[in-house]
């Protein structure tokens, strides 16, 4: 995956690497360090504007301009049994936060199938191509504005 | 929500409660089993002592699409320290879904000594009630199973044909937008695509999980599924009846609803589905 940001394409090598159940738990590892959204961008209720469509876990998504060029992803995850939305929004803020915006367009929904494993229901792929497509509107358009 | 005796049940006896899951953790004569649509859920946490059973690397065939065949249940009934005679109490996430997908499995094996807790992972949850991380391990059975019996409780292609030719009663469990032919699949997705949207002529769609309260994940009333499958759908409970959705998983929840919560005499599961009734040349579509 060329040109994508350089901490997930590492991620996904290593993920390359794992049979099921180390990847199982290198993503409980994600999931437990999911922090939800800081209240100084947003408070329950969160906007519906915000939420992913056709995520069942009831995942938000929100973006803050870092520099002219990358952004910090925060989300939210409303549903407790949302391990895989959680551990998903983690591991999205751990290697595309901070990414150049062109960078971040370029992750194609494969990554999912990396990551969870071609044998995910289609409920669930549904759901986090869902978290990362929010993740990249919010990313498009912040490559389309003029920059200062 | 009531007691699980005094809901009307069918055959009560296929549902327990949280509380007596909480009561019988040390009764070595069952073994609890949870099934997930979310692979991280169990490992993640679970009831004490509980073993998972897994949709996907478990309950179907890796190769063919297909179920695990009698080798497969036998081995997955020894490394879960099954026997025949245990009590197999199936929960799980998605008001039971992928727990009664599970139950229904182990039909195909003649596990009839099952039950499913009613509310699942999310009333347990939602209870305070604790789970825990460490994997259980038990000592390998012997179990000795029977060859698959498909007959009584799926339904394949041709069955649903003549199903449909003799006028017998369907059950499309999908959305709305599933049923309608609006919505097909997601594009890209590499397991469950189909080439036609609609329905087979005549099923009625009953979401599956209208079954279920939304606010605990537990089974609606049989006054509350007589309302839903017979009044309003004009099912019988005495005539056949296929249920199916995208792949037999959703409808397997809508299966044992059918048959143990309200007594249909004659229920099967047509796994195969939409993405193979949507895919195969020449057949009846209803949009």
């Amino acid at each position: 995956m060329e040109g994508i940001p350089q901490t997930l394409a590492d991620l996904l090598d290593e993920f390359s690497f794992l049979d099921r159940t180390e990847r199982v738990d290198y993503l409980i590892e994600y999931a437990d360090q999911f922090e939800n959204v800081p209240e100084r961008i947003a408070v329950r209720p969160y906007p519906e504007e915000r939420r992913v469509k056709r995520c069942e876990s009831q995942a938000y998504v929100w973006a803050e301009d870092t520099d002219a060029n990358a952004q910090k992803y925060y989300f939210a995850v409303e549903n407790p049994q949302g391990i895989s939305a959680k551990s998903f929004c983690a591991i999205l803020d751990d290697t595309i936060s901070g990414a150049p915006l062109e960078e971040v367009l370029r992750i194609p929904g494969d990554v999912v199938f990396d990551i969870y494993g071609k044998e995910i229901s289609m409920g669930k792929g549904e759901g986090l191509l869902g978290i990362l497509t929010s993740v990249q509107l919010f990313a498009r358009e912040a490559a389309g504005r003029p920059r200062a | 929500m009531t007691d699980i005796a005094s809901r009307g049940y069918s055959n009560p006896d296929v549902l327990v409660s949280t509380d007596w899951v909480a009561d019988n953790l040390d009764n070595a004569g069952i073994r609890i089993v949870e099934s997930n649509e979310d692979q991280l859920l169990y490992p993640s946490g679970h009831i004490a002592g509980a073993v998972q059973v897994d949709w996907a690397a478990d309950l179907n065939d890796q190769l063919r699409r297909d179920y695990l065949n009698r080798d497969g249940f036998e081995a997955l009934m020894s490394r879960s320290g099954i026997s025949p005679e245990t009590t197999v109490v199936f929960y799980g996430d998605r008001n039971n879904w992928w727990a009664c997908y599970a139950y229904w499995v182990f039909q195909l094996f003649g596990h009839s000594d099952a039950k499913v807790m009613d509310g699942g992972r999310q009333k347990w949850e939602q209870e305070g009630r604790e789970l825990v991380r460490e994997v259980p391990t038990y000592d390998a059975t012997n179990y000795s199973a029977p060859e698959r019996n498909d007959a009584s409780v799926r339904a394949f292609r041709d069955d649903v044909m003549a199903h449909l030719e003799a006028g017998g009663q369907l059950v499309d469990v999908r959305s709305p937008q599933e049923y309608s032919g609006e919505r097909l699949h997601m594009p890209d997705f590499p397991n469950e695509g189909a080439l036609r949207g609609g329905h087979i002529p005549t099923a009625k769609s009953i979401p599956w999980a209208r079954a279920a309260n939304p606010d605990d994940g537990t089974f609606k009333t049989a006054a509350e599924l007589q309302e839903i499958y017979l009044n309003e759908q004009g099912l019988s409970p005495d005539g056949d009846t296929i249920a199916y959705c995208r792949i037999g998983e959703r409808s397997s929840h809508t299966w044992f609803v059918l048959t143990h919560l309200l007594g249909f005499g004659n229920v099967r599961n047509y796994d195969g589905s939409w993405t193979e009734w949507g895919n195969l040349v020449n057949v009846p579509i209803e949009k």
